[in-house]
């Protein structure tokens, strides 16, 4: 499938095949011992996007500076699916270091969609998304900055789910903003979604913020919705860019909800013209403190020509970083500099309390928060390179739920102009088995 | 500079003129009244969490180095912080 698929859609930088299938005949040994060591898991092929640690396998967040780089352990998910038998394919491409809607910005090649190998397949986690649409690996990882994991899986026609932030520990992934990235699945349904979600969410003392709570996210998931109330944000109807086809498969999706027995009731999220703003604030802050660990000291490509230390870090940067990157680095250096911290930084912190806000008082009326995932399907490669502020407002109705931590999941709901639509779920900050309940009544009513 | 992105001399327009528009767009964060909103750095209650003061197992200084761009004697090796004297 790799083969036959990736000279069409180019989803992987790296395919580690012997050692696949070294992983593959273990699985297959496992199974065939029948002593119970075998799990829902063993044995079933995978791809890892490019910013999670993969001991030995080498790993760039799809970014130059990091070409050559092999981890020396194993990313907490990583190592608990290597625990339950997982076969690992190979990393998949994204955007350089998550940044980006469209795995355009990747330091390396962009990935085309499966459904239209003219179109781009959303981003930044793009290639896990690609990968499974195409069927070239039964599930994927990838990780949800402000819509990285939601935003490919809409596009691509697959599920994908950012869990609560907490749910999964960050130990291992290379971070790009450490208050809201996670990691997640990408599945073709909402059962594999909670099985994956479950095998990699709980406690570890690698990450602080990862959470000490229980996970159970398979008991209530056939339960259906109803008796559910789906809270319809009118903000999220109204975002600039939104296509008509969009919207309407959007509609039918929440009328069939309706159908088998949710209860729809008008919700508001004050604050979502904001959103964008306080993102590409926070968002490029953290990450321009992130990156600045990368100086060709420790790891990474270091430019030999460098005669001094300083040196060193501008031939480097400049050599390593991509267009995008250094916009962010920029960005954020910026909104954290003396005399323009409080307008930019604090500011935007500020505003991410009322966003925060915004989605407790709505979830005090309803059980979770139906939308469309992206305003626009799958859009031409190229199309928006040019034109950053574009780019961004893709995430417009996703990045809300990274800034309020809350869970999402997008699920494929029907096409516009023959391309995939994505229906967003959005749980209260631990309601990841409510999402999967509700996004599962939704799959099955549809599939019905 | 602060940055150390090493820019080149024309990229300085650029990205003035495209950080300019995104800035132009964030500039509406001063709309809203935040006053009396404390800020939120971290979305999810947590409390620290301590763990006893114990040695654990590591990386092997060998498997640190694995990756540096230049080591030798058991050490990363970068470049001379000044340059020397012609």
């Amino acid at each position: 499938m790799i083969e036959r698929e990736e000279p069409r859609i180019a989803a992987f930088l790296r395919v580690t095949g012997p050692e696949a299938r070294a992983q593959a005949e273990a699985a297959d040994r496992r199974l065939a011992s029948g002593n119970g060591a075998a799990g829902p898991l063993t044995g079933i092929p995978l791809a890892v996007k490019d910013v999670l640690s993969v001991h030995g396998v080498e790993t760039t967040a799809g970014s130059q500076i990091l070409r050559g780089y092999r981890p020396p352990f194993d990313a907490t998910a990583i190592a608990r699916l290597r625990e339950a038998g997982a076969v690992f394919l190979g990393m998949t491409n994204c955007d350089e270091f998550a940044m980006g809607s469209s795995t355009e910005n990747s330091g390396y090649f962009p990935t085309r969609n499966p459904h239209d190998p003219s179109r781009v397949p959303g981003g930044s986690s793009g290639g896990s998304a690609a990968a499974v649409a195409a069927g070239e690996a039964v599930y994927g990882l990838g990780t949800d900055t402000g819509g990285s994991i939601r935003q490919p899986a809409a596009l691509c026609g697959v599920v994908g789910m950012k869990p609560t932030y907490g749910r999964v520990s960050r130990y291992g992934l290379i971070a790009f903003a450490s208050s809201l990235d996670q990691i997640g699945p990408f599945t073709t349904t909402v059962r594999d979604a909670a099985l994956v979600l479950q095998a990699i969410s709980g406690l570890d003392p690698r990450d602080a913020t990862c959470a000490d709570r229980p996970v159970d996210l398979l008991t209530g998931l056939e339960e259906g919705v109803e008796g559910l109330r789906l809270g319809v944000p009118r903000e999220y109807f109204q975002v600039e860019g939104m296509e008509p086809g969009v919207k309407a498969a959007v509609e039918r999706a929440l009328l069939l909800l309706e159908r088998n027995g949710a209860e729809l009731v008008e919700v508001s999220l004050p604050h979502t013209d904001y959103g964008l703003a306080a993102y590409y604030i926070i968002a490029p802050a953290e990450c321009s403190s992130n990156l600045a660990r990368f100086d060709a000291v420790k790891y990474g490509a270091r430019d030999e020509d460098a005669r001094t230390l300083l040196d060193t870090y501008l031939r480097t940067r400049r050599r390593g970083f991509g267009t995008e990157v250094r916009r962010r680095v920029m960005l954020g250096t910026y909104a954290l500099s003396a005399g323009y911290y409080d307008a930019y930084y604090l500011k935007a912190q500020k505003v991410r309390t009322l966003i925060a806000q915004d989605f407790a008082r709505a979830f005090e009326r309803c059980d979770a928060i139906v939308s469309a995932t992206s305003p626009t399907v799958a859009f031409p490669i190229g199309a928006k390179v040019d034109d950053p502020l574009a780019m961004y407002l893709n995430d417009v109705l996703t990045l809300g739920g990274n800034l309020a931590g809350v869970p999402g999941i997008s699920l494929p709901c029907g096409t516009s102009d023959g391309l995939p639509v994505g229906l967003q779920v959005l749980g209260p900050q631990w309601g990841d088995a409510t999402v999967l309940r509700v996004a599962r009544a939704y799959e099955a009513a549809r599939d019905a | 500079m602060l940055a150390r992105l090493g820019l080149e001399p024309g990229e300085e327009d650029f990205y003035a003129e495209q950080l300019g528009a995104i800035l132009g767009h964030i500039d509406r964060l001063g709309e809203v009244d935040t006053d009396a909103i404390p800020p939120t750095a971290q979305v999810v209650p947590l409390a620290n969490r301590m763990r006893d003061d114990a040695v654990r197992p590591c990386l092997t200084r060998e498997q640190a180095l694995a990756n540096a761009p230049e080591a030798r004697d058991g050490m990363f090796v970068v470049r001379a912080i000044q340059e020397s004297e012609p």
